[in-house]
């Protein structure tokens, strides 16, 4: 039996969720992951549902108390956007690490985060600052923690016809920022061999008041670590809070060895990479990095 | 499953048939003929098919065919005006920032691209924005040469 390929374009969330109910329904945000399964045999979608014509899915708005990062919005849209760039450094930082220019034109964070990558850079980030992840499905919207999305390499809390429609990230208070790097082995478009997400929250005197540590490509998803986040509240970003944030993002990271690292030098490679980006996290936060 | 897709290429309302899996760059070079536009790694990797897709940057080899439907494309064909070379074109000429010339489409459109975001990139900024564009052949440092020439003319400097 051969049946046909189909391409639709909904213009709905109630007619996105309908296809994709049928068999071998495919989301299609931006395409950068999706059509290269396609070309490797990876992935064989008999029915394309074409999200960038559905409001909610297509929409970057920042309002007075939170953003709403619609899914399929490119990275490109964000990145240009430079109050969004202001508020959330890190975050804009790991999408603008993502794939070339010509990728960053299509590629979307709802994309990054449902390719479910253990590597994926936005996650970390995105889980650094609280993002919620709102799903639209035949039974109705619910809304999850970004650290939730993602069970294991590849796969995903998203039940059969669930879309992710976006997320809603809060305003950050006076005095908070945020931060994220990674490690590769080259300068650009590599796959992160270590990621590090962390927001920080100071107090009137400069000390942090809230602290969120989350650690990327050292275990099957992203790992939250609140024992180094733990380790940063109540301090001034001083060297000793540093190297315990560290050693427990290194204690944390449960990483395996492959080409891009062995198991040893990734549960090292965490513990620096906190260490730098809580720095980087503090000196944004004191620069009044947000507003 | 055939799709009719009524799009717009370099100004020019056009029309195609397409199966929906065909990509963009599938649509241009074998049902327009608008052959500049080159297949290199068909994985997103080497830029040798960007085409601006709706005021962006992209890979034509990752674009559904399907999804142009209502948009507006620029590719390498509506770069220059008639016989008239874009001054992007005569500077990888002068430069010698070609040789087998697969990339050079991509590179163009993309440096085009660049350059009417940006009319005074940095080296840094214009290697950056060119990183996904690779070359096997000539290397880069010539075409960044053309590219950092042609953005100094076009902004009125003589270096």
């Amino acid at each position: 039996m051969l049946d046909e390929i189909r391409y639709e374009a909904p213009s709905s969330l109630a007619r996105a969720i309908e296809l994709l109910g049928e068999e071998g329904a495919r989301v299609l945000a931006g395409g950068t992951d999706l059509l290269v399964q396609m070309r490797t045999g990876r992935a064989t979608p008999r029915l394309f549902v074409d999200v960038k014509h559905i409001p909610e899915t297509s929409r970057l708005d920042l309002g007075k108390s939170e953003l709403w990062l619609g899914a399929a919005v490119p990275a490109a849209a964000i990145v240009e956007h430079a109050e969004i760039a202001r508020l959330w450094p890190g975050l804009v930082e790991a999408i603008d690490l993502i794939g070339s220019t010509q990728i960053q034109g299509r590629a979307s964070v709802g994309g990054n985060l449902c390719n479910a990558s253990p590597a994926a850079d936005t996650t970390p980030a995105l889980c650094a600052v609280s993002a919620r992840c709102v799903i639209a499905g035949p039974r109705g919207q619910r809304e999850i923690a970004a650290e939730q999305f993602t069970t294991a390499p590849g796969a995903t809390v998203l039940a059969p016809g669930e879309l992710l429609v976006g997320f809603r990230i809060a305003r950050p208070p006076a005095r908070a920022s945020d931060a994220y790097l990674r490690f590769i082995p080259r300068t650009e478009m590599d796959i992160a061999v270590v990621g590090a997400g962390v927001s920080v929250a100071l107090d009137a005197a400069g000390r942090c008041s809230s602290a969120r540590v989350a650690i990327g490509a050292v275990a099957p998803t992203v790992l939250m670590v609140p024992d180094a986040a733990a380790a940063l509240v109540g301090s001034r970003g001083e060297d000793a809070a540093l190297t315990r944030a560290g050693a427990a993002a290194s204690a944390a990271a449960r990483p395996i060895s492959d080409k891009r690292g062995t198991a040893d030098y990734r549960r090292k490679i965490a513990g620096v990479l906190v260490r730098r980006a809580a720095t980087a996290a503090f000196e944004r936060a004191r620069g009044g990095g947000s507003a | 499953m055939k799709l009719h897709v009524s799009t717009t290429v370099n100004g020019e309302a056009m029309e195609f048939l397409c199966a929906p899996e065909h990509s963009l760059l599938d649509a241009l070079r074998d049902q327009l003929n608008l052959t500049g536009t080159k297949e290199g790694c068909a994985t997103g990797d080497c830029g040798a098919c960007s085409v601006i897709f709706d005021g962006r940057l992209v890979c034509s080899c990752l674009v559904l065919a399907a999804e142009a439907s209502g948009r507006r494309i620029e590719t390498i064909e509506g770069v220059a005006h008639g016989t008239e070379l874009h001054l992007l074109q005569k500077k990888f000429l002068e430069h010698a920032a070609l040789q087998c010339g697969i990339c050079t489409p991509g590179f163009i459109v993309a440096a085009k691209a660049l350059l009417e975001r940006n009319p005074d990139p940095s080296e840094e900024e214009t290697r950056y924005w060119l990183a996904g564009n690779l070359c096997r052949c000539t290397g880069y440092d010539k075409i960044i040469r053309a590219v950092l020439d042609t953005a100094a003319e076009l902004r009125g400097e003589t270096r």
